[in-house]
């Protein structure tokens, strides 16, 4: 009954998307009809210009045209002369605006600035490395005052370390957390919610869940760092009071709403024959949730995992306030963390614009957006791929 | 169907049912009480300094003095940037929302492009919208403004202003609004539209006429739960127009501004007394929330008078 509904219902609409009598007599609403078209389309040309954008100021470090070495090389003020506008203004590393704005005079004041403070300086073997290569972003280099070879992240430093890995590290230890934490919590609520509470408690308990994704990122962090950042030092006793697990614990319940109503969402579109069917041969709706409905709807909650990761990693607010921010590389959850999201929100502001560093933001940032883009798909796709079979549509 | 399911009680005990039961259930009320949690601290700390002067009145350059501390100049800031994106993302998110109901045949691959990008972009970090606004907005589109305008001259757009930051909201907003549009176009019956056609409507007149001004509290919801969600935003307009402090309230579209999300992350990570300045950080958490959660609330309202007038219609 419920399918031939749906099918005569499907075959209605379609007539009215085919409708096109009028178009040849009224040129003007065929002219608007074009245009509600191109507006539609907005969305998809949205998420091409960020890619394309982000991915714009990134370019240099993808291609390797940054250099980060040749701005430390002292040139004597008297040799002014000799350097074209473009290398002058690259070695005092200064943005068109700010370099044609500044007379002679003043341009060579600031090279005198610069060669007295090369002076100062102490000689350093690493100074002639551009740090913005592939290989010092991403393998452990004997710095110089390190014994050994080591992943650092230190873009505010007379030699500038670029090294993505302790924020790679420091993001996906705080995601993991925030995982463990709200996986198992927001699945049972959503098993709970769907199968075995009685109606009117799904009626307040829903929408009260979803209220916590009503509360901004900024508040979810001050709350970790005033209250759960005691609450949970009085139960751990570890030392540094912010750190990955009290970052990890409020982005979890950051995302509990996320995972909550996507998981909800596929068990509840499970059909109701079949829980009546395990009721039937005698299962307790416990057992017919457990064995039935969470089987049937397993791709769906595993979409959820997915989506809520993605929400995770991409969190910023939350982890800039409550992970104390600092990029060491430590694989203990009681350490203090730097993930990337926190990394592009507290240094933008101080990075010279369309310098290494302002670069190397973007980058980290185009890494991050590919992730999330890979994940959201992958969960969506995985919901569509459930919710057709389920409903009975084929392809 | 539901009363079917008590006629099948188990007579008989059976432990791990009640045990996993009792289990799901206390998870589900751990998260209920954690938000009651959050809640209730935001309330009973934030409500001692929360005044009718704390609302109106302006801070001083030192924003952690708490005997002169107000949000006002925090609340126009947020107001401004939440109202111009609302005129922007509204008509643009409503327009995709009738394609893809109205026009969009549901199978076409074109659809599920459209379709796939609109739940992406809901899924693009906040920090990503940020640098997206820096790299488009700003350092495109407003110099590009400024080359064309004031060849040369001082730069009027290329820089953070609030403009710049409501239009990145509006494209971070976009699927809340489109969502909840298509909600509620789809709730309207297929019946009224063929009415309207049957008494020679276009079928443009009969979206306009009839579609639109039916699905409107929907329409609001989505718009409601759009200003919700961006006015509590505070990564994606770090770098594209939010001010430390400004002495004055912005003047036109290209200032920069002050915000209430900001604000309440300066007072919680560079005050020099957090102990002492506590007090006026949770007044303003409360001022935000009060913000966001009273917007989402009148959007639960809105949608549940609109299921209920059309629950009587039928």
């Amino acid at each position: 009954m419920q399918e031939t509904a749906n099918n005569l219902e499907a075959k209605r609409s379609i007539g009215w998307m085919g409708l096109s009598r009028g178009h040849k007599a009224r040129p003007l609403e065929w002219l608007i009809e074009k245009g509600i078209f191109l507006v539609a389309i907005s969305a998809i040309l949205v998420v091409f210009l960020i890619f394309l954008f982000v991915l714009r100021e990134a370019w240099p470090i993808f291609s390797g045209k940054a250099n980060s070495a040749a701005a430390r090389k002292v040139i004597p003020a008297d040799q002014i002369d000799k350097l074209t506008p473009a290398q002058l203004q690259a070695y005092l590393e200064l943005t068109p605006d700010e370099f044609n704005k500044k007379d002679k005079e003043t341009l060579k004041l600031l090279m005198e600035v610069k060669e007295e403070a090369g002076k100062e300086a102490v000689p350093d073997k690493d100074e002639a490395l551009n740090t913005t290569e592939w290989k010092y972003i991403l393998k452990p280099y004997a710095w110089t005052g390190y014994s050994k070879p080591e992943y650092i992240w230190q873009p505010i430093s007379n030699i500038k370390k670029y090294n993505i890995i302790p924020l790679i590290i420091g993001s996906l230890k705080t995601t993991l957390v925030a995982l463990l934490f709200s996986v198992p919590l927001s699945i049972a609520a959503a098993i709970y919610v769907s199968q075995l509470a009685n109606p009117k408690v799904k009626e307040w308990v829903k929408p009260a869940i979803e209220m916590l994704s009503g509360i901004p990122s900024v508040v979810m962090g001050v709350f970790a760092l005033l209250v759960l950042a005691t609450f949970l030092q009085t139960i751990f006793h570890y030392n540094s009071r912010l750190n990955a697990l009290v970052a990890g614990v409020a982005l979890g319940l950051a995302i509990v709403p996320v995972i909550f109503s996507i998981a909800e969402d596929a068990l509840t579109s499970v059909p109701r024959s079949y829980v009546q069917a395990a009721l039937a041969v005698g299962s307790s709706k416990w057992q017919a949730a457990w064995q039935v409905v969470l089987p049937a709807a397993l791709p769906g909650v595993f979409a959820a995992v997915i989506l809520g990761f993605g929400r995770a990693i991409g969190e910023t607010m939350i982890v800039l306030l409550a992970s104390g921010n600092a990029s060491i590389m430590s694989a203990s959850i009681f350490d203090s963390t730097r993930s990337i999201t926190s990394t592009i929100a507290a240094e933008l502001a101080e990075a010279v614009f369309g310098g290494h560093h302002y670069g190397m933001l973007f980058m980290i940032g185009t890494l991050l957006f590919g992730v999330t883009f890979v994940s959201n798909l992958m969960g969506e796709y995985i919901m569509y791929r459930l919710k057709s079979r389920l409903e009975g549509k084929q392809k | 169907m539901s009363h079917s399911n008590q006629q099948f009680k188990r007579k008989t005990f059976d432990f791990s049912s009640w045990f996993f039961t009792v289990l799901t259930g206390a998870a589900t009320y751990l998260i209920v009480s954690i938000l009651a949690v959050i809640l209730l601290n935001v309330l009973i700390s934030g409500l001692p300094r929360f005044s009718w002067r704390f609302l109106t009145g302006g801070t001083e350059r030192d924003m952690f003095s708490v005997a002169n501390a107000g949000v006002w100049p925090m609340i126009v800031g947020t107001s401004i940037r939440v109202f111009v994106m609302t005129l922007m993302v509204v008509p643009v998110g409503v327009i995709t929302a009738i394609y893809l109901t109205e026009y969009a045949s549901s199978i076409s691959f074109l659809t599920r492009v459209i379709r796939g990008a609109v739940n992406n972009l809901a899924g693009v970090p906040s920090i990503v919208f940020g640098l997206f606004g820096l790299g488009f907005f700003i350092s495109y589109v407003g110099k590009g403004l400024d080359h064309v305008f004031y060849a040369g001259g001082e730069s009027h757009w290329g820089k953070p202003a609030v403009i710049w930051a409501a239009l990145t909201l509006a494209v971070m907003t976009l699927p809340v609004v489109i969502v909840a549009t298509e909600e509620s176009l789809r709730s309207i019956q297929p019946g009224l539209r063929e009415a309207s056609l049957a008494l020679g409507a276009t079928k443009l007149q009969t979206i306009f006429k009839i579609v639109v001004p039916q699905a409107m509290p929907g329409i609001l919801t989505g718009a409601i739960l759009a200003i919700g969600r961006a006015a509590g935003e505070v990564a994606p307009i770090l770098f594209t127009g939010v001010a430390y402090y400004m002495a004055d309230l912005p003047h036109s579209l290209n200032d920069l501004f002050m915000d209430l999300g900001f604000h309440t992350f300066i007072l919680a990570s560079q005050s020099p007394n957090i102990e002492q300045t506590k007090p006026i950080l949770y007044s303003t958490v409360l001022t935000l929330l009060l913000l966001t959660f009273g917007l989402n609330f009148i959007a639960v309202l809105v949608r549940g008078r609109m299921r209920a007038a059309r629950r009587s219609v039928h």
